[in-house]
């Protein structure tokens, strides 16, 4: 067990038209076992919040903690995922994979062995020769994820993973999400902008607004573990609960807009 | 061939054809004499003939070797010094704002401008023509490193970052291979105005080389040779272009896939 904690009082760039607020007093968990999904609208701060767990962006004020021990910079300890894949476009997919292992100074064949394997968990087996230019959008998100998970993070940090995919591959990458999640039982922190996404992948939903960034609300979802449980997708997308809760954030995120307009 | 070249190979054909024929057309008509321009098949036999016998006290192969080991050797200088100093460049502000105004001062100045600078420093030896190629393309190659260091794609050092690559890994393991389609971009138009600026420097000053032979052809009033120099300097450098596009598609084939 592991627990990944934001504990901030403030994130502030320095931009040209003065010092921008990006994130104010946010204190977030992260725990083993748990998916923590950030939901909100772009601007709201949930991409500095990842960037603040995987140590790319340091506090103005506060800490970052695994387990009590301050982050200082980024580690293995917490892989990320990103939206545009950040693959390495000159290695084949199984190189990919290997990729962090390779930096530890992991022999060929080992690496090998893992990334096959992994490449196989993410449904990918028989492509770990193949370029990434070969592949769809979809595949290469399942090749960044093998490349996460190859490394034995703690943590895996989601930036809108599956953002840019077609409807349908992100409802297969959402499932092959939970499988994985279920096999690993790692600490999840995703990031998305769809209401839908964020409540079927949750045991905990956290919804922010920008200007500046904070968290408005937290629910704590059951959708996820339902699915594993074996109820189907569909049946659970269709849930009277779900429709609710959906239209429920929809509302509420829809409020915090018009307040925002009327008060600045 | 280019993408928009495939399939009309014909019209490329076409022009070479159309071209050829005029040349022949003009000299066996008598329209020009053969002091101003020979015929194609005047230039042929003299082509096979400097083959055979060379001119001016050395062989073609040494003429042509003369004037590609300068631009070889040359090269090899520029790659050692110029992509470590664009690296540096593009991952350092710092390094950059040094040296950026050193290489963008000299960049637009003709190499034969000053040549006579460099003769007067270094003689009129091999030393000053490898100088002056090394020189034409250090700056294109050092500013392309620079850029294709800086367009490097975030996330991209940043997942490198969180999967654990130190410093140096992150440089050598992901900015380098990811500027590579720059580099060698940067090193063949380098290479295009090396070699330009070569064989303009063995016009100066020289004793072999195929710009100091087509430079003696015609101040004897040997037009064949100098066509047959002409000829021989542009075929090397499409050969020369068409290896490195080779070497691009071979190390640097996944750029432009995605």
């Amino acid at each position: 067990m592991s627990t990944l904690s934001a504990i901030v009082a403030g994130v502030t760039y320095r931009s040209r038209n003065g010092a921008v607020e990006a994130l104010s007093g946010v204190t977030l968990d992260v725990a083993s076992g748990e998916v923590v999904v950030a939901l909100g609208a772009s601007g709201c701060g949930k991409s500095t919040l990842l960037g603040l767990f995987a140590g790319f962006v340091a506090p103005t004020a506060g800490q970052v903690l695994i387990d009590g021990v301050p982050v200082t910079g980024p580690g293995p300890d917490r892989a990320v995922v990103f939206q545009d894949d950040a693959l390495m476009p000159w290695l084949s997919a199984e190189d990919n994979v290997a990729f962090g292992l390779r930096l530890r100074g992991v022999g060929r064949a080992e690496r090998q062995q893992v990334a096959r394997d992994l490449l196989r968990d993410v449904g990918l087996d028989g492509f770990a020769g193949h370029a990434i230019s070969e592949m769809s959008g979809g595949m290469r998100q399942r090749v960044g994820l093998a490349r996460a998970l190859a490394v034995s993070p703690r943590f895996l940090l989601m930036d809108e993973p599956l953002g840019a995919l077609d409807e349908l591959t992100r409802e297969r990458m959402q499932m092959l999400l939970l499988h994985l999640w279920q096999a690993s039982g790692k600490g999840i922190f995703l990031i998305t902008h769809s209401i839908e996404e964020a409540l079927f992948l949750a045991t905990e939903l956290v919804l922010m607004s920008p200007r500046p960034g904070r968290i408005v609300q937290r629910y704590r979802p059951d959708f996820a573990r339902r699915f594993l449980a074996g109820e189907p997708i569909r049946a659970i997308k269709g849930d009277p609960q779900f429709l609710a809760m959906r239209e429920d954030l929809a509302a509420t995120i829809l409020a915090g807009d018009e307040e925002y307009a009327r008060h600045g | 061939m280019d993408k928009t070249a495939r399939g009309h190979g014909w019209a490329t054909l076409a022009t070479l054809c159309l071209l050829l024929a005029l040349w022949w057309g003009v000299t066996a008509s008598g329209l020009v004499a053969p002091l101003f321009l020979p015929g194609p098949g005047a230039v042929a036999a003299r082509l096979a003939d400097l083959a055979r016998h060379g001119f001016v006290g050395a062989s073609l192969l040494q003429h042509a070797g003369a004037s590609l080991a300068r631009v070889g050797l040359a090269m090899i200088f520029a790659v050692v010094t110029a992509i470590p100093v664009g690296m540096a460049m593009g991952l350092w502000p710092r390094v950059n704002a040094a040296l950026d105004p050193v290489i963008e001062f000299y960049r637009p100045v003709p190499p034969l401008a000053y040549l006579p600078l460099i003769v007067i420093w270094f003689g009129i030896g091999e030393a000053t023509k490898v100088i002056l190629i090394t020189m034409a393309i250090f700056a294109p190659l050092a500013i392309a490193t620079a850029s294709g260091v800086r367009r490097v794609d975030p996330d991209r050092v940043r997942a490198a970052r969180s999967l654990g690559a130190s410093r140096d890994q992150v440089v050598w393991l992901v900015i380098f291979p990811s500027a590579l389609p720059d580099i060698l971009t940067g090193l063949r138009i380098a290479l295009g105005v090396g070699w330009s600026t070569l064989v303009a420097a063995e016009l100066v000053a020289a004793s072999r080389g195929l710009g100091f032979m087509v430079q003696s052809a015609s101040q004897m009033l040997v037009t064949d040779v100098v066509v047959a120099g002409i000829l021989l300097i542009a075929v090397i450098a499409l050969v020369l272009e068409l290896l490195l596009r080779w070497v691009e598609r071979r190390f640097a084939g996944w750029s432009g896939t995605r």
